[in-house]
């Protein structure tokens, strides 16, 4: 995608209450990445997280942050916990430990419906396409509660040009999309909830590897129109060529905590952590 | 009129109030897979409350409006009250409660109103006839198939073309994905409650214009005949259910038109038969819960 598309008027909600509340004027359009809002603490703050699937722990004790404009990712081998941390976080699943915090306010335990109005979205693993559903339907459903309806329909507007692909098939049923379209999809219907913090869970599995790129660099553009992202990927290698920070979870544990460029320095340690090789 | 004739018009009309109750049902399994017994008891709410009113000398659409409104309130009612609290628990659980919820509701009208059938009176222009094409049809049957035609289309235009049913759709295949879009879960199960009891109150005032009488324990025969239109259109899909109730109309006055009078109490078992070949030839169902709908 081109610079040029900057303009995307999105309004993330600014999640002090109650559904989608973003007046027009805070759109943060221009380069908003560069020029986060003051906001003194990170946009994202998990604390001590510990998440339970009956006796077995899943994540063990994780401190994750994320700051405005910032990519950051969450690596680790099948298994790690990676996709717990982003359902803890999004109250799919609830910690038995610690704490989420989302623009300083404490969240730990919410619904989901209450993150996503609060300005937290998530693509999640394997898409979650409502595949009897057409395309238009799904976006649809991603603006279902926002109230500024005419933001909406321009965010709508906006996704048909940045994935004209999902414009062609609009009328089409989100179920006939190949792996690559749909990818696409489920990243233009969370988009559509009015996300301030863009979750993405595992956006590269089962992508042929040059969709795979592509993926990768449309989520880098992402953040060049204003989009904080948390990133889980096993794909780590990849990821940490374009993020600002990584963390190396495996076995639940967070085992390593570094920005990126200093983690592909580290290709020993990667390799013992991720079993990743070049 | 001819015998023939006679009987597709009874089926057809017959097969309407279970369409419109299957689909009601279909509503809530496809979104919570809750088999909901307590279903039946929507009806006979809306039966007692025109019954009320029939004493009260108000007229009959007074009747008909009050008693859907109650079954819609009602169905609203059993989701806060019987299956919120158990959202989490597993399905044959929510299945026992709303059994449970059945027997409740249908031996308190039994305790408190009477256990035997009260009448229901049919305003006078339901018997008179008239004239298409050289067949006498009664207004009876005429109402009760465009009232069908309209709630099944209304239902249609309310899934495909509002927000909320569009989500009532998508939550029909991933709940979560839902909530996941922000919003909120109990809007869509309400909303799926609320239609279950207002198609249920529009098949109850229909059946009571076919009967003329309402009593305790009807519903559950009504609510088995729509779980059996359920099973033969493919658990889970709403259109489906509706072509069950139609046929299960159709089989069930064929049945009772056609066999010799000492055997009509095969009625029932019969039918049974029937959904039970048509499960072994196409054991998803007629219509194929995932897969049809996107040919």
């Amino acid at each position: 995608m081109s610079a040029d598309k900057e303009q995307l008027d999105h309004q993330p909600n600014t999640g002090t209450e109650g559904p989608a509340q973003a007046g027009p004027s805070t759109s943060i359009s221009k380069a908003a990445a560069a020029t986060p809002a003051a906001a003194p603490g990170p946009i994202l703050d998990v604390q001590h997280l510990t998440t339970r699937y009956g006796p077995i722990e899943a994540v063990r004790d994780v401190n994750i942050h994320v700051d405005e404009g910032e990519i950051v990712g969450v690596l680790g081998p099948n298994g790690a916990g990676k996709s717990t941390i982003l359902g803890s976080i999004m109250g799919l699943v609830h910690p038995s430990q610690g704490k989420v915090l989302f623009m300083g306010q404490d969240v730990t335990g919410s619904q989901p419906e209450t993150m996503v109005r609060l300005g937290v979205g998530l693509v999640p693993e394997g898409r979650r396409l409502f595949k009897q559903l057409t395309v238009s339907d799904n976006l649809r459903l991603g603006a279902a509660t926002r109230k500024d309806k005419a933001v909406a329909k321009k965010d709508l507007d906006d996704m048909f040009e940045l994935f004209p692909i999902l414009k062609d098939r609009r009328n089409q049923l989100a179920g006939l999309l190949s792996g690559g379209e749909a990818q696409q999809l489920a990243i233009a219907r969370t988009i559509m909830t009015g996300p301030r913090l863009l979750c993405l869970d595992e956006p590269s599995l089962g992508l042929a590897p040059k969709l795979v790129d592509a993926v990768f660099e449309l989520i880098k553009g992402l953040r060049s129109r204003g989009y904080t992202i948390l990133l889980v990927e096993q794909n780590a290698l990849q990821v940490l060529e374009f993020a600002d920070r990584a963390y190396i979870l495996r076995s639940g544990k967070v085992q390593m905590d570094a920005n990126a460029e200093s983690l592909q320095d580290e290709k020993e340690l990667l390799e013992a952590y991720l079993g990743v090789r070049d | 009129m001819n015998t023939v004739g006679q009987q597709l018009l009874n089926g057809l009309t017959l097969g309407s109030t279970y369409a419109l109750m299957a689909l009601g049902v279909a509503m809530v399994f496809s979104i919570l897979h809750l088999a909901n017994f307590a279903h039946g008891e929507l009806l006979t709410i809306c039966g007692y409350v025109m019954l009320g009113l029939r004493y009260t000398g108000a007229p009959w659409i007074v009747w008909v409006i009050a008693g859907i409104a109650a079954s819609t309130v009602a169905a609203l009612i059993m989701e806060r009250l019987a299956f919120r609290p158990m959202r989490h628990a597993n399905p044959i659980a929510m299945m026992v409660a709303s059994l449970g919820l059945s027997i409740l509701i249908s031996y308190a009208f039994e305790a408190f109103i009477s256990p035997r059938a009260r009448a229901i009176p049919q305003p006078d222009w339901m018997n008179t006839a008239l004239s298409l094409g050289g067949l006498q049809i009664r207004m009876q049957y005429i109402l009760i198939i465009v009232v069908t035609i309209v709630a099944l289309v209304g239902t249609l235009i309310l899934l495909r073309r509002t927000v909320i049913g569009t989500a009532m759709r998508a939550a029909a295949e991933d709940f979560d994905a839902v909530r996941l879009m922000g919003v909120k879960a109990n809007r869509v199960i309400a909303a799926a409650f609320a239609l279950s009891g207002f198609l249920a109150g529009i098949a109850a005032v229909l059946i009571f214009a076919i009967r003329g009488s309402v009593s305790p324990h009807m519903g559950f025969a009504l609510v088995l005949n729509a779980f059996i239109a359920n099973v033969i259109g493919g658990l889970g899909n709403i259109w489906g259910a509706v072509l069950g109730g139609f046929i299960v109309g159709f089989i069930e006055t064929g049945f009772r038109a056609f066999l010799p009078s000492n055997a009509s109490g095969f009625t029932n078992g019969l039918l049974f038969l029937i959904v039970a070949i048509i499960l072994i030839i196409r054991p998803e169902g007629l219509i194929a819960p995932k897969s049809a709908a996107r040919v």
